[in-house]
């Protein structure tokens, strides 16, 4: 595939991107749910810092404190992530675009590019803002961005929730229909992921849970539980995208659209 | 040119396309007939390259599809199914799969244009009637201006305003030199729009031939006559040189004599008609042995 040919695709993708309303809203969503909740419980806690216990004064995170949106807004970039896929299915639309580029690596390739380019740039710009403002509230035990670690996480809460729309695309890809994805990947980030992590018979494995794992990164304090530093953790997140990646590409190419 | 070469699809146990061999040629308005599930969709979607066949082949001015550089180029689609975002703008549709094929963007509003939507060229297709959704998914087909055009049931659910803007069209692209290739569960439609006819029943190839020849071979024209007193009648016909047959309602059918030659025999004999008609065996009636007699065949060779 020549560059120009390339460079076709990705134009015809952002041009399905941008022109659906859905997406700019799962998108909108995202931004303002993560960075909302991040202030109201930044807020929240630095009213009543003095409640806590000496054990939770000394690992105090207030970086992380200001990413306690990430949980809820998150379900936003999975959204936009299996919308982006699966509507393609649900609208038969996907026939159109497979007649127009008929190698469906191609098709499958320019379309995470796209997708993953805008959720990128969401994720951080939804990742910065929701540490400044979150700061701006917490006050007098705010951090800073120059202080050690701060940076790293705040960059990596932007890559994070770039990979999670990436890894909803790959599950999208693989299961089709978006009642499916929607139905098992909600639930699954919501609820599942974090009783498993928290669940002591099954907290060593719910560690490596792709969130959980990814997640890992927006700490600055170390608490101890993870058996992984921040970027082991974003590698082993990265290798779940790769995985679900893989397994749609696979369903791609091998069934009838 | 569309070449079929030994197309065969089958989903677990079922056979839904077998062993399809046939070419589809420029110039003409070749019908793909079949009633319905007889795996005309199948097919065309394994020309496009959306259904993997299970053996043989599809080739496309001598290539397979994903060989095609800009495809939409080389072949047009309308499927049946629609292959539309609701909620994305008629324009920003044909602009996505002009991006694709590198098609110049004077052409969406050509193609708008000629199928009659400009004028609602930035809304969403969820406030589209079954006829504007048709004829954007013509508009697709069109958009990168391709020498071969393939329709799956065109007609369906169009009014009559519609239907003969469709059949006008296809005669057109075809005048111009186009292959064009569009399938229809009904004989009557083929009739009026097809120059080239392929059959298929139950996934076979049930004939290749030109309408010209079908309509020949198989509408039969008669005339049927009936009369109180059929066996004076019948000896009056014969004498004329005509070879009367019994059918079971009484009446008598005879292929040979027109009808006005039967109503002066009877006359000049006195023998009173009750009935005197000319008589069409109709194309749909012909359609349906053929794909009657594949069914037989199939169940019984099934068994």
């Amino acid at each position: 595939m020549s560059a120009e040919n390339a460079r076709r695709v990705l134009l015809s993708e952002w041009t399905k991107i941008r022109s659906v309303r859905s997406t700019l809203w799962t998108l909108v969503t995202a931004i303002v749910v993560t960075v909302a909740l991040g202030m109201l419980i930044s807020g929240l806690i630095g009213h009543n810092f003095d409640d806590l216990s000496p054990h939770e004064r000394m690992t105090f995170d207030p970086t992380f404190i200001s990413f306690a949106g990430t949980s809820l807004g998150q379900l936003a970039l999975i959204a936009f992530g299996i919308l982006v896929v699966s509507n393609e299915y649900s609208t038969g639309m996907i026939r159109a675009s497979l007649t127009a580029v008929p190698v469906r690596g191609v098709l499958m390739a320019a379309k995470l590019a796209v997708a993953a380019a805008l959720a990128l740039v969401v994720g951080m710009v939804t990742s910065f803002l929701a540490f400044f403002l979150g700061q701006s509230v917490l006050g007098e035990h705010s951090t800073d961005i120059g202080q050690p670690g701060v940076l790293r996480a705040v960059f990596g809460g932007g890559l994070y929730m770039g990979l999670i729309a990436l890894f909803a695309m790959g599950a999208a890809w693989t299961l089709r229909s978006p009642m499916l994805s929607f139905g098992i990947l909600i639930p699954f980030f919501f609820l599942i992921s974090g009783i498993l992590a928290n669940v002591p018979a099954t907290e060593k494995v719910g560690h490596y849970l792709p969130d959980q794992a990814g997640s890992r990164v927006m700490r600055v304090m170390d608490d101890g539980e993870q058996p992984y530093g921040p970027w082991a953790g974003l590698l082993i997140m990265t290798i779940w995208v790769v995985g679900a990646l893989l397994a749609g590409y696979a369903v791609l190419r091998k069934r009838d659209a | 040119m569309i070449e079929l070469a030994g197309l065969t699809k089958r989903y677990g146990r079922t056979t839904a396309v077998q062993d399809l061999t046939f070419s589809v040629r420029p110039g003409v308005v070749t019908g793909f007939l079949g009633p319905n599930g007889s795996g005309k969709s199948t097919t065309m979607r394994m020309i496009l390259g959306l259904d993997h066949p299970s053996a043989g082949q599809v080739r496309i001015d001598g290539r397979r599809y994903h060989q095609l550089a800009d495809p939409l180029t080389h072949i047009g689609a309308l499927l049946e199914a629609k292959a539309v975002h609701p909620g994305r703008t008629a324009y920003h549709h044909l602009l996505c799969l002009a991006q694709s094929n590198d098609i110049p963007l004077r052409r969406i509003d050509d193609v708008l244009d000629l199928v009659g939507l400009a004028g609602v060229a930035k809304k969403r297709p969820k406030g589209f009637s079954l006829g504007m959704g048709q004829r954007l998914g013509i508009a697709s087909a069109l958009l990168g201006d391709p020498r071969i055009l393939m329709f799956d049931e065109p007609v369906n659910g169009l009014d009559p305003e519609g239907i003969q803007w469709i059949r006008n069209l296809m005669k057109r692209l075809a005048a111009e030199g186009r292959t064009v290739f569009v399938s229809s569960h009904l004989m009557s439609e083929m009739a009026l729009t097809a120059d080239h006819l392929i059959v298929i029943g139950q996934g076979r190839l049930l004939a290749d031939t030109s309408m010209a020849r079908f309509i020949e071979e198989n509408a039969r024209t008669f005339v049927r006559v009936r009369s109180p007193d059929h066996e004076r009648l019948r000896a009056a016909l014969e004498r004329a040189g005509g070879r009367p047959r019994q059918c079971p309602d009484g009446s008598l059918e005879i292929e040979d004599l027109p009808a006005a030659r039967v109503g002066e025999l009877a006359a000049e004999n006195d023998v009173v008609l009750h009935e005197l008609s000319h008589q069409q065996a109709s194309l749909e009636e012909a359609f349906m042995r053929l794909t009657h007699e594949s069914v037989e065949y199939h169940a019984r060779a099934g068994r």
